[in-house]
């Protein structure tokens, strides 16, 4: 089976994220790359899946230069190779656009199953698998926090606020995975000597036949119009027990529906 | 302050970003509550095992990661800086393995060494006694020749690892009676073979999470196959591993050092008295400066020590000032964090007093602080 992992760097969140003044995009400068944390996941459950039924695991990012970091990372977990796609031209692509180059590059590359994370730590807009699916044409499978695939049939457990739902399809399909589905793995010392020659394809936007008018900050189908920092935590609310604070916390507690 | 490295090669800093994330994620996390336990960490040592990381400085050919010095003392320099009974146990697992890798005959090494620095084994080194300390060679215990073997009979004493460890690397006389340092051999024994056995461990002012014990050998019988080097000779490859040793002390020391000033760093900016944080203040902000500074001096120190070895340099005198100067660095910058945090450091609320009573066995283990001075003063005539 050949499955591909989308892979999506992200400013780390322990660091505090900054936005560029000038065009609202990212300020790669401001913090180090990491692999966003639900990719990790994703990784894994690649892994896994290949471990079980064969086959390949490809890492596809895109990103500018220092995207290769977490491109030999996600090569030194164990995936077999990489493409990378990184023009400036893809400079400040909202998800839809990016879901448009992504579907490009993925019509060069041959696979039965694409497996990303339900959401990045930095844009958070969750909307990547749906979008991805719909401009492959086949079925998305999201929120997964179980994968079972059988022959050319795939069926996930989708995770919901009361629980979840059983979702199949057939492959080729995009499934969107969430924490739960495992643990991702850490890399080797030999995983790490071996990464360096694991093949890594760069790809333009022309070598991916990604249409110029259809990516980048210009030509984008969202706009930042302002940025705020996000205001300081409002205090907590206090439970003072006085005989009964257990019934005031489940109160609480199903106000704000956590039971 | 973070600290910016300087690694030679896309996988070395590949290594210590994957070592980092094991500190942050399973090692440091863990170190306050197993310390106040005393709880041997294996399951972390089986861990690393299989990241690769026990036999880093060994040749690849045998499961090894063929790593220079310089790069592999600064991950057990980030090891300590988590936790020392971890940073500590891989310097001392290392040492273990130096003699078979360095001296060890072909066959030996093709028998052991890649069960020892490829897999999940965990070493120890026995060299002290009871009454042979800072005089090794004045050690009792004897390995005497018998048909197809060695009888060993005598008491290791402060073993790190005694009693957990799987396999022992063992100095003991061959030759004679003794005293003196000839007539010393190295020899290989598995924590399994029988009339070997550790006794409880030593009762510490710090480090409880690392066993050090007192460990007997009872008429222990163990095969021909098990020396290592010449018969007779072994006091060199003690000396020798020594030297290399007291690297991955330093580096140690530096770890603990780093923990301290980091948590001293983050606590002074945080607190305020005064209106200000403490930090603004210049008897805290010297303080910090100066702390900052000798970490960053011991740890070049161990550095350059390191690529002297490296390129197959004279390094003893280097490495006994390495061990010697970030030794007394941790001893200093722990009791220094400890001030800054005023009342708080000294609770077990804060690691700071843990790291404190940490950095005192460094200033003791792998040769005392007087020791090294014996040592670089003896090397003063030499260009090592």
């Amino acid at each position: 089976m050949n499955i591909v992992v989308l892979v999506k760097q992200v400013p780390d969140t322990a660091t505090e994220r900054k936005l560029t003044s000038d065009d609202k995009t990212l300020d790669r400068a401001a913090s180090d790359g990491v692999i966003n944390e639900l990719d990790e996941y994703a990784i894994e459950e690649g892994l896994l899946l290949k471990e079980k039924h064969g086959g390949e695991v490809t890492i596809l990012t895109m990103g500018p230069e220092q995207a290769t970091d977490s491109i030999r990372k996600a090569l030194s977990m164990g995936a077999d190779k990489a493409v990378h796609v990184s023009d400036e031209a893809l400079h400040g692509s909202d998800a839809l656009q990016s879901a448009y180059a992504l579907s490009r590059a993925l019509g060069r590359i041959e696979f039965d199953l694409v497996v990303l994370g339900s959401e990045s730590t930095d844009a958070r807009t969750g909307v990547m698998g749906a979008a991805l699916a719909e401009y492959l044409g086949v079925p998305q499978l999201t929120l997964a926090d179980k994968v079972d695939v059988d022959g050319q049939a795939i069926k996930v457990q989708r995770l919901t606020d009361y629980g979840y739902d059983v979702v199949e399809a057939e492959l080729p399909a995009v499934v969107s995975v969430v924490e739960k589905i495992n643990e991702p793995r850490y890399p080797s010392f030999k995983l790490i000597m071996q990464a360096k020659k694991k093949p890594v394809e760069k790809l333009t936007i022309a070598d991916a036949e990604i249409d110029a008018a259809r990516v980048g900050l210009a030509n984008a189908t969202t706009e930042t119009v302002d940025v705020a920092p996000a205001p300081p935590r409002a205090a907590g609310t206090i439970v003072k027990d006085e005989g009964e604070g257990g019934v005031k916390i489940a109160e609480f507690l199903a106000e704000k529906k956590f039971v | 302050m973070r600290v910016e490295r300087a690694l030679p090669t896309r996988e070395a800093s590949d290594l210590l970003d994957l070592v980092q994330t094991l500190v942050n994620r399973e090692i440091a996390p863990r170190a306050a509550v197993d310390e106040e336990r005393a709880a041997f960490p294996r399951d972390l040592f089986t861990r690393l095992g299989r990241a690769g990381l026990l036999g880093l400085p060994y040749p690849a050919d045998y499961g090894g990661g063929g790593q220079p010095y310089e790069v592999y003392l600064q991950v057990v320099e980030e090891l300590a800086r988590g936790w020392l009974a971890v940073g500590l146990g891989v310097s001392v697992h290392t040492l273990a393995c130096f003699p078979l890798a360095g001296y060890g005959a072909p066959d030996l090494r093709e028998a052991l060494l890649g069960d020892l620095i490829g897999g999940e084994l965990l070493g120890a080194y026995c060299l002290s006694e009871a009454d042979s300390g800072s005089d090794a060679a004045a050690m009792a215990t004897t390995a005497t020749p018998v048909d197809g073997g060695y009888l060993v009979n005598g008491t290791k004493a402060w073993t790190t690892h005694g009693g957990v460890a799987d396999f022992y690397t063992l100095f003991a006389r061959t030759g004679g009676s003794g005293p003196g340092a000839r007539g010393i051999s190295c020899l290989h024994v598995p924590a399994s073979t029988e009339g070997v056995s550790a006794a409880p461990p030593e009762r510490k002012m710090g480090m409880a999470s690392s066993p050090t014990a007192s460990v007997r050998f009872d008429a222990a019988r163990v095969d021909g196959t098990a020396l290592i080097g010449e018969r007779n000779r072994g006091f060199g490859i003690a000396l020798a591993a020594l030297d290399s040793g007291r690297l991955g002390i330093a580096a140690c020391a530096v770890g603990v050092a780093q923990a301290a000033m980091d948590i001293a760093v983050d606590y002074a900016r945080e607190r305020r008295q005064f209106d200000r944080p403490i930090s603004e203040f210049q008897g805290v902000g010297f303080l910090l400066a100066d702390m900052a500074t000798q970490v960053e001096a011991a740890r070049e120190l161990y550095l350059a020590a390191a690529r002297r070895r490296d390129l197959g340099q004279p390094f003893g005198a280097r490495a006994a000032m390495a061990k010697l100067f970030a030794s007394d660095t941790a001893m200093r910058v722990t009791t220094d964090a400890v001030q800054v945090l005023g009342g708080a450091g000294y609770t077990r609320d804060h690691p700071a007093e843990r790291l404190m009573r940490e950095a005192k066995a460094l200033q003791i283990v792998e040769g005392t602080n007087q020791i090294q001075r014996m040592v670089i003063n003896r090397h003063l005539d030499d260009r090592g």
